[in-house]
């Protein structure tokens, strides 16, 4: 390459703490005019290398150039004027705004008399790439689509040259994800050079031009995409051979655990959220729940659980495995669910904020589940701080030792300590939500096995995903979820991506989001 | 690419990071140089009011809480006492319960007391002090605790905002303590001792015992310091307040009956402050004015938060903050005046600045730039 | 009746406007500024020294220039609530300290400073009386329009207020324009609702967070002072500011972060604490030393009655910043 690359980074290093080196010494070009992947595992300090191009975070040491000269960038508002724009994992929009006044925010012009213009240009930008936003609409009643389209539009606006996308296509769905490539191709041939976190291979091999990878905060090298294959890229990202096959033991004994019918709920702004919803769930089976992000998981869980008000005339049906007979879930409490003897384990979506609390070390949590038990009006500590050790031993969690408050672990290890305390309580029931997310490939394959052990264990299983690839290899049966409807239920071993990426977005495959009479 | 700041502009000088690691004698050793360097305030500032020497101030300061047997005795006391609202507002504020409203809890508390003394003393039923005091303890504690939980009901069931709740129950509290001292006081404003032959209600152990009638408070207050740490610290109500505190969603989770939390953790809460507003009345006072808990409700918070919520912690804030109040009170008749008592408002204030300032040092460091910047630029 | 009863309540209403008004506006930034009370001492209290220096310093008092009678109290009462402002936001935006324990220390060193220095002039003027007095001072400020009184009720229910009323007014007009229209109120608001995105956005979350704050301090230091020179008649007796400033944060919450409403609110509330001592002077109702502490309490009761009502509705618009009371580090993950 003759050309001075759009970005580099020289001998990088950025630091959390005295413990967590997120970057070390990366020396990288981002070549001009290009789409590049920036893959690594979770943990691998992409998006931390990505916050200091965006002015999030600064440099502990080492330079950045762009275009060939160095720049320092302090804050985000540097950046901007760099050229350089980034659309975070989690969306940077304020809920309350609409389209017009998140774009508006922190423009120069001095009053919003000029929102007329901004809409106009906002429309030209629409035009040119091909994206739809409605001006007038508050974020909080958009889809994390439309949010994404608004993120990219807001970037545009301020003149960026260099796109960073943070795992755009984590929320997305198959359909979705061809749209947002299609627009990131509209603007790769108007000569912007866009980066791609992700860790999603199939899609760097789709959409990229050269792969650059991290691991551990390293930087390992960049290959041309036409040069590299899935393995050869797993290879480089993990640094040793992974075998990628996730196992799908056979269906041992089949029982019917938990009857779902009519199950609805609405949000305290009184939307409807889940509607009338009827499905079963085995002993002995991993049923999985695809939709996009907001159709219902949560509430759905979470009304398994005794969380979640749900509407008249919902009904869970919990089959107890040795007497057979079946007790009404709906309308009871977390812990009368317990007291009535159902063993129910559920690994929610927020680690820290709902499955465990941060600031306590391991054996507070672990106690979290275990501090009623007995008559005493002090707690038992002596059980939960076995437990915690037997969970660092056998699940293998990094931590100083079981003292440590959780918070300071890692994302991987802190879903090693919530879900060894939930298989502990030796359930017969297991939710799990969103299980992987943020893990590194190694502990994402140990909850796998985790999860297949409880299955062939006989505890019926459920496990709500976002990587449909997952989904499919690791699931006996799938509920597609769409718009908090239940859109039908595929077989594992059989669906593909498309056919499941379709349910996820239209009702009963005809295009009609409207209601329709079930038979 | 037009020209821009970033590329022009010069490397920053230092950059700020969180740390997560302090060794935890690092961190005392901030805190207690941010004590010192708000000390070194506190004596400019006298020095600046005063013109006297600062040392010889601090020296006063010293005094108006060592110099003298009944001194020392007056200190414990208001230590006692800040400490027993201190421990009262623990519970609520480890749940995140904002509860401003010790003030009033504690006057409610001390009316409870000294309705009883009034009603069922000497001018009214005459009990003997074998029934009046049990019957006197119970209503002070309940008043307090019925005072907290009002609060509470709302704040777990409609989510209301208890600091301001909390708050206007206070001056709501010090209305109702105006009428009865109206009806008390026949016109004189001021309710004078309750029961001042017979003693009937009042809580002191015999003069000779305790020659400044201050011994049982301080007993009964070291008792519930032990008493509150266990109870945070090992029983599984405890527990529970440390798991909503830290969140509510993940007490939820687990089944804890969050609204019951709320309303069990402010009913323990008003009960102390009930204790609290029972030990000033009917142990110390034998009578009630609208002053009577003195600030107390408000200082406790800042007591109880800089030690962090431990009992233990709390009786060396406590000691600051009294040490100062008592100081300011000396120095109030060494320097004419100059110095007035609402003097130790001022210097608590500074200091709890300096300690709530400081924590920014142990949970963030600067990090000022290590490389060499290259000089040479064309 | 009326005229007189509005009259009345717009000056109950005055230091109550100015507070909540100077709260919406540090609010809106995401600082939850429970030092009001402390601030609202301070400017009180600085108004209050200035004025009396400035009337010692002149050898007769016919001698005094109203230029200077008013705008040396007001400089020193702006000065004094600023500084009050700038330790909140040092403390709590830069040193990133816990706001509500921040906030409760600058109302017991408000409140300290006030009493100290209240007391401290009291020994100066060696009075009988537990007071100081800046009459002169107060009379200017008491100034109202010369024609007010020939225009009967008219003149009474909208001109016969000092200056500082309207001041008062066209600062919660401009504060309800500002946040609405403009777009640095726009920036404002994402400062307080989402400080990541604000500056994501290239605002800088520090400076709005400075500015709000310190101009809302000295909008509610003036709220201080309106109630010595106006409600108080200049003179300074070392209470009765601190309730006004948490009903003027209670306030904030009861007008769903609306400037416009709080002139509203703060009227009702004027009203409202005066409406039972009206209605005695006409015998509706008995005030006597027994009844008076239960219509004292009437205010904070509607407070709470207030609060209740407000949290059983939920509606999205009346929903507090998403990220009060919270502070901002660039850098949290």
């Amino acid at each position: 390459m003759e050309n001075t690359p759009a970005i580099r980074f020289e001998n990088i290093t950025k630091a959390f703490g005295t413990k967590v080196v997120a970057n070390k010494n990366v020396t990288m070009d981002i070549a001009s005019g290009e789409i590049v992947a920036l893959l690594g595992e979770n943990g691998s300090g992409k998006t931390t290398l990505m916050n200091m191009l965006s002015g999030i975070y600064r440099q502990d040491e080492g330079e950045i150039y762009i275009n060939g000269e160095e720049v320092q960038i302090t804050s985000p508002k540097d950046a901007y004027d760099l050229g350089i724009g980034m659309i975070h994992q989690h969306f940077k929009l304020v809920d309350v705004f609409t389209s017009i006044e998140n774009i508006a925010l922190g423009l120069d012009k001095k009053t919003t008399g000029a929102n007329k213009e901004i809409a106009d240009k906002v429309q030209e930008i629409c035009d040119k790439y091909g994206f739809d936003v409605d001006p007038k609409k508050k974020v909080y009643n958009m889809t994390v689509s439309e949010k994404q389209t608004l993120e990219i539009v807001k970037t545009l606006y301020r003149g960026a040259n260099i796109l960073i996308l943070d795992e755009p296509t984590a929320v997305l769905t198959p359909q979705e994800t061809e749209k947002l490539f299609a627009v990131i191709r509209n603007m790769k041939a108007d000569g912007k050079t866009i980066i791609i976190i992700t860790h999603k291979l199939n899609e760097v091999l789709e959409i990229s031009d050269h792969v650059a990878i991290l691991r551990k905060g390293e930087y390992i090298g960049t290959v041309p995409t036409s040069e590299a294959t899935v393995q050869s890229l797993t290879d480089m990202m993990v640094g040793e051979k992974v075998e990628l096959d996730i196992e799908r033991p056979e269906i041992q004994d089949k029982k019917l655990r938990l009857s779902v019918n009519h199950l609805g709920c609405k949000d305290k702004y009184g939307v409807t959220i889940l509607d009338d919803m009827s499905f079963d769930a085995y002993g002995g089976e991993i049923l999985g729940i695809a939709g996009i992000s907001g159709s219902g998981q949560k509430q759905l869980l979470e009304s398994i659980a005794g969380l979640q008000p749900t509407e008249q005339g919902s009904s869970i049906l919990y089959i107890d495995p040795e007497t057979n007979t079946p007790t009404e879930i709906i309308g009871k409490s977390v812990l009368q669910i317990k007291k009535m003897g159902i063993a129910l384990a559920f690994v929610p979506e927020d680690r820290l904020g709902m499955g465990l609390v941060g600031s306590m070390d391991m054996t507070d949590n672990m106690m979290l589940r275990s501090y009623r038990k007995g008559h005493n009006i002090f707690t038992d500590r002596k059980t939960p701080r076995d437990l915690a050790f037997k969970v660092k031993d056998e699940l293998e969690v990094a931590t100083p030792g079981i003292s440590t408050p959780v918070r300071k672990l890692s994302g991987g290890n802190v879903q090693k300590v919530l879900v060894g305390r939930e298989i502990a309580t030796e359930p017969t029931v297991m939710m799990a939500a969103y299980a992987v997310r943020g893990l590194d490939i190694n502990t994402s394959y140990t909850i796998y096995r985790l999860l297949n052990e409880q299955k062939k264990k006989g505890v019926a299983v459920i496990y709500v995903g976002e990587d449909l690839d997952v989904l499919l290899a690791l699931c006996d049966r799938i509920a597609v979820l769409c718009g908090g409807k239940l859109n039908g239920i595929v077989d594992g071993r059989t669906a593909t991506k498309e056919e499941v990426g379709m349910m996820m977005t239209h009702l009963h495959e005809n295009g009609q989001k409207e209601q329709e009479v079930q038979d | 690419m037009e020209k821009t700041k970033a590329k022009s502009a010069r490397e920053p000088l230092f950059h700020i990071v969180k740390r997560t690691d302090i060794p935890k004698w690092k961190a005392w050793v901030i805190r207690i140089l941010a004590v010192l360097a708000a000390l070194v305030v506190c004596g400019i500032i006298i020095v600046a009011l005063t013109g006297k020497n600062p040392f010889e101030m601090y020296k006063f300061m010293f005094e108006g809480s060592f110099k003298t047997e009944r001194k020392f005795w007056k200190m414990l006391q208001d230590l006692a006492m800040l400490l027993c609202v201190a421990l009262a507002v623990t519970p609520a504020f480890k749940m995140r319960f904002w509860n401003i409203g010790a003030e009033g809890q504690i006057l409610m508390g001390g009316l409870g007391a000294a309705i009883c003394m009034k009603l069922l003393g000497d001018d009214g039923a005459q009990l003997s002090n074998g029934l009046l005091l049990p019957i006197t303890i119970i209503t002070a504690i309940l008043f307090g605790a019925i005072w907290g939980v009002i609060p509470a009901f709302f704040k777990a069931n409609w989510n209301t905002n208890e600091t301001l709740f909390t708050l206007m129950m206070n001056y709501i509290a010090i209305q109702v303590i105006a009428y009865f001292t109206f009806i008390w006081s026949s016109g004189s404003n001021t309710v004078g001792k309750i029961n001042a032959e017979s003693h009937a209600g009042w809580l002191q152990l015999p003069r000779e015992v305790d020659k400044y009638g201050y011994l049982l408070n301080v007993i009964i207050v070291a008792l519930l310091t032990i008493l509150m740490y266990l109870y945070l610290k090992y029983s599984k109500q405890g527990y529970e307040i440390s798991v909503v505190g830290e969140s509510v969603n993940t007490a939820r989770y687990v089944g804890i009956n969050v609204k019951k939390v709320v309303v069990r953790t402010m009913l323990i809460s008003g009960a102390l402050c009930g204790v609290a507003g029972l030990l000033l009345v009917s142990g110390t006072d034998q009578s009630i004015t609208a002053e009577t808990a003195g600030g107390r409700g408000y200082t406790a918070i800042m007591v109880s938060w800089l030690a962090q919520f431990n009992p233990f912690y709390m009786i060396l804030t406590a000691f600051i903050v009294v040490f100062l109040q008592r100081g300011a009170d000396e120095l109030q008749t060494q320097t004419n005046r100059i110095i007035n008592a609402d003097f130790a408002d001022i210097l608590i204030a500074i200091i709890i600045f300096f300690i709530i300032g400081c924590e920014f040092f142990i949970n963030y460091s600067i990090k000022f730039r290590s490389r060499k910047k290259k000089e040479v630029e064309a | 009746m009326f005229a007189a009863f509005f009259h009345r309540a717009v000056l109950q209403a005055i230091s109550l406007l100015f507070g909540c008004t100077g709260e919406i506006v540090t609010e809106k930034s995401g600082n939850l500024n429970l030092g009001i009370p402390g601030i609202m001492y301070v400017g009180g209290i600085s108004g209050v020294i200035g004025a009396f220096l400035y009337e010692n310093s002149l050898p007769d008092k016919s001698e005094a220039s109203w230029f200077l009678a008013i705008f040396i109290p007001l400089l020193c009462c702006l000065a004094g609530s600023l500084i009050m402002g700038l330790i909140y936001c040092f403390l709590t935006t830069t040193l990133r300290a816990n706001q509500n324990v921040t906030g409760l220390a600058l109302t017991t060193f408000g409140v300290g400073l006030g009493k100290y220095f209240g007391g401290v002039l009291i020994k100066l003027v060696n009075a009988d009386v537990p007071s100081v007095t800046v009459s002169m001072t107060s009379n200017y400020y008491k100034a109202t329009f010369p024609f007010a009184d020939d225009l009967g009720w008219f003149g009474e229910m909208f001109l016969s207020y000092g200056f500082l009323t309207y001041v008062a007014i066209i600062i919660a007009f401009v504060a309800g324009i500002y946040l609405k229209r403009t777009r640095s109120g726009l920036n404002l608001r994402a400062v307080g609702e989402n400080p990541a995105t604000a500056d994501a956005a290239g605002i800088s979350v520090t400076k709005y967070k400075y500015l709000a704050t310190c101009i809302g301090s000295m909008i509610a230091g003036l709220g201080g002072l309106f109630y010595v020179m106006n409600n108080a008649s200049g003179v300074w007796s070392n209470n009765g500011l601190d309730n006004i400033g948490w009903l003027a944060i209670a306030l904030v919450i009861f007008t769903a972060w609306k400037p416009n409403f709080a002139i509203v609110g703060a009227l009702l509330f004027g009203g409202l604490s005066i409406a039972p001592y009206y209605l005695s002077l006409y015998d509706i109702v008995d005030i006597n030393l027994r009844t008076k502490p239960f219509f004292d309490m009437l205010p904070y009761i509607v407070t709470v009655i207030v609060l209740i009502i407000n949290s059983m509705r939920k509606k999205r618009e009346n929903q507090p910043p998403e990220a009060l009371g919270l502070s901002y580090f660039r850098e949290d993950r």
